[in-house]
């Protein structure tokens, strides 16, 4: 009897997610957004074993050379081959943002959820705080860390888990919020249910389409911090190849060797409209509201 | 009403004090202090200690933060690490120069996005809507270093119509900041107009959908009193609010483009305070814009309740 209802639930979840894929794949902003982040995960993923020449070989005889046919996209101020870099560029931005965005998502979900299921003065004073960290500029915050750390991989995931996860407590706690009054909550803590059977079971199903929109939109937040940083000269250190770093490498000479800046440009914002086309989407596909958000 | 008032400013304050203790506690737990920023590589035995004597950081953290706060409540917010020279007076240009900047960008991205968020919310999937809220999402999410340089790109490098730097000193007069600082305030009104006019067009379509609206309709009275008497003052009102925070990612979000643009803001007074570990003047910056944010939040939350009859009773009835 239970293992019926164990597969039921599992099929009825499956078939929801088919749904909801096949629902953002129907809207033309779902199908595009879909189509740019697959693509791009997947030259991440082969870029190494595709690419034409060496990310780091530098040719001082095919120094800001426009595209040909032996650099197709141009070669950069240290003959670099500028497709080759493009094509490697986001490896990085993909990788510490991909590790990055579940951690913030998942401990700012849970906090949120806790303390909106828990309330009281523990409740506010938290909100306090999360109110405080949210009035600094993100950029203040990461770069006083980095400064302080290294600019390291292993300093930016965390860091960047850690600031991106406060605005998440808010919003689960507010989605918590909307949910805890109903009556199949009540219903719980009268069958004597402790609050981690009610998180799990009844709050976290009802939440995680929220939390779902937001780690997508977390995710594209954290991209443009990440590559922000690296063209400030905060994020991944040369010869590395970075789309961030790659525009502002080429931003003093782009007069007469523009193609060095427009390949990175057009990768970058792809990416980014990519995410936020298919956050969209998904949002539409889940009925959550997403115009009311502010750039945090 | 007037305890509502007072309670809000209460939380604002506080959130404040919570911010200042989250900055002072923050640099330090961090490594290193303003000593060891400034002397470097000397940083140890006597010459550290004579620093550290001189500068008063051998007192208890407590006693610093109190003599911090309280010079910071009164404005001055004690010398840089380096430069030995008052913050107050460095920070005082750059904050009028990223407020000039700011307000600029405000007065040609706010009414542009209530019209262009009223237009496109009336014409809901109309050609028009789908045009602007396409380039709304485009202008919204690229980050604002490339749109910055693919303006500069066009607009200064191909078609030399507008300088792509500043090159005017911070303590200039404002007027000289024209008109350099165009290409800044255009890139920072399209990201501010792309998020404002979403608001807007999704808050439009809510309050047209409305009852009272269909009803009006049915009653035949004209459009456009429809949509200017009935359904814009409720449609605009959830507005302050997105208003309100993009001020807030304006003055702490711009430092990008300031580097970018080169503008001597405070952004880029930031960056290059936490380049050189200029503890002092990165307190006192965190400190003015965390206060400015909630200054201006605070403003926003408290228009949005006595512009709103509903809310404005519901304070009422609860004072």
């Amino acid at each position: 009897m239970t293992e019926i209802t164990a597969t039921r639930t599992e099929n009825t979840r499956l078939q929801r997610i088919g749904a909801v894929l096949r629902d953002v794949m129907t809207r033309p902003s779902g199908a595009i957004g879909l189509t740019l982040v697959v693509l791009h995960l997947v030259l991440a993923n082969v870029s190494p074993w595709i690419v034409p020449y060496d990310y780091k070989a530098m040719d001082s005889l095919q120094m800001l050379k426009p595209p040909s046919g032996a650099h197709w996209l141009g070669t950069d101020h240290l003959g670099r081959d500028v497709l080759t870099r493009t094509l490697m560029g986001g490896r990085e931005a993909l990788l510490v943002t991909g590790i990055a965005t579940p951690i913030a998502v998942i401990w700012g979900g849970f906090v949120g959820i806790f303390f909106g299921l828990v309330g009281g003065r523990l409740d506010e004073v938290l909100m306090r705080v999360v109110d405080a960290f949210l009035s600094l500029p993100w950029i203040l915050k990461m770069l006083v860390l980095i400064v302080t750390f290294g600019t390291g991989i292993e300093v930016l995931i965390p860091t960047l888990a850690f600031f991106y996860g406060i605005p998440v407590i808010r919003i689960a706690r507010a989605a918590t919020h909307d949910v805890v009054a109903r009556d199949f909550v009540s219903a719980a803590r009268a069958r004597g249910h402790g609050r981690i059977t009610i998180i799990r079971r009844e709050l976290l199903p009802n939440v995680l389409d929220t939390l779902m929109v937001e780690g997508a939109m977390r995710w594209s937040w954290m991209l443009l911090a990440f590559s922000s940083l690296s063209f400030l000269g905060f994020g991944v250190s040369p010869p590395t190849p970075d789309w961030g770093l790659m525009i502002a490498d080429g931003r003093g000479l782009m007069s007469f060797a523009p193609w060095g800046v427009l390949a990175p440009v057009v990768a970058l914002s792809s990416l980014i409209i990519g995410i936020n086309l298919t956050a969209d989407a998904l949002a539409k596909a889940l009925g959550i509201d997403r115009a009311q958000k502010a750039p945090v | 009403m007037l305890r509502m008032l007072l309670r809000r400013l209460f939380l604002g304050a506080i959130t404040v004090w919570i911010v200042s203790v989250i900055i002072f506690a923050g640099v330090e737990v961090l490594p290193g202090d303003a000593c060891t920023a400034f002397l470097e590589r000397e940083a140890k035995g006597k010459l550290l200690e004579n620093c550290r004597e001189a500068q008063g950081l051998n007192r208890p953290a407590v006693e610093r933060y109190i003599e911090w706060a309280s010079g910071a409540v009164r404005g001055d917010f004690g010398v840089s690490a380096n430069g030995q020279k008052s913050i107050s007076e460095l920070v005082g240009n750059r904050l009028r120069n990223s407020l000039l900047l700011a307000i600029c960008a405000l007065g040609v991205g706010v009414p542009l996005a209530i019209f262009l968020g009223v237009v496109t919310g009336l014409r809901r999937d109309k050609p028009v809507d789908l045009f602007f809220s396409t380039a709304a999402v485009f202008a919204m999410t690229i980050p604002e270093f490339v749109s910055a340089t693919v303006l500069i790109l066009v607009f200064s490098v191909w078609l030399g119509w507008l300088p792509g730097i500043v090159l005017t000193s911070a303590g200039a007069p404002a007027s000289e900041f024209f008109p350099e600082i165009l290409l800044p305030v255009i890139v920072l009104a399209m990201v501010m107009t792309a998020h404002i006019l979403r608001m807007v067009r999704s808050s439009v379509i809510e309050v047209m959908a409305g009852d009272y609206i269909q009803m009006a309709i049915l009653k035949g009275v004209p459009y456009w009193r429809i949509v200017f008497r009935h359904a814009l003052p409720n449609a605009l009102l959830p507005a302050i609010n997105v208003v309100a925070l993009t001020i807030a990612w304006l003055l702490g979000g711009v430092v990008v483009i300031e580097v970018v643009f080169n503008y001597p803001g405070l952004g880029r007074m930031m960056i290059d305070a936490i380049s050189d570990r200029d503890l002092p003047v990165v307190q006192a910056i965190a400190l003015i814009v965390a206060t400015v944010y909630v200054g201006v939040n605070l403003t926003a939350d408290l228009m949005t309740m006595f512009l709103n009859p509903r809310l404005r009773t519901h304070a009422l009835r609860g004072s």
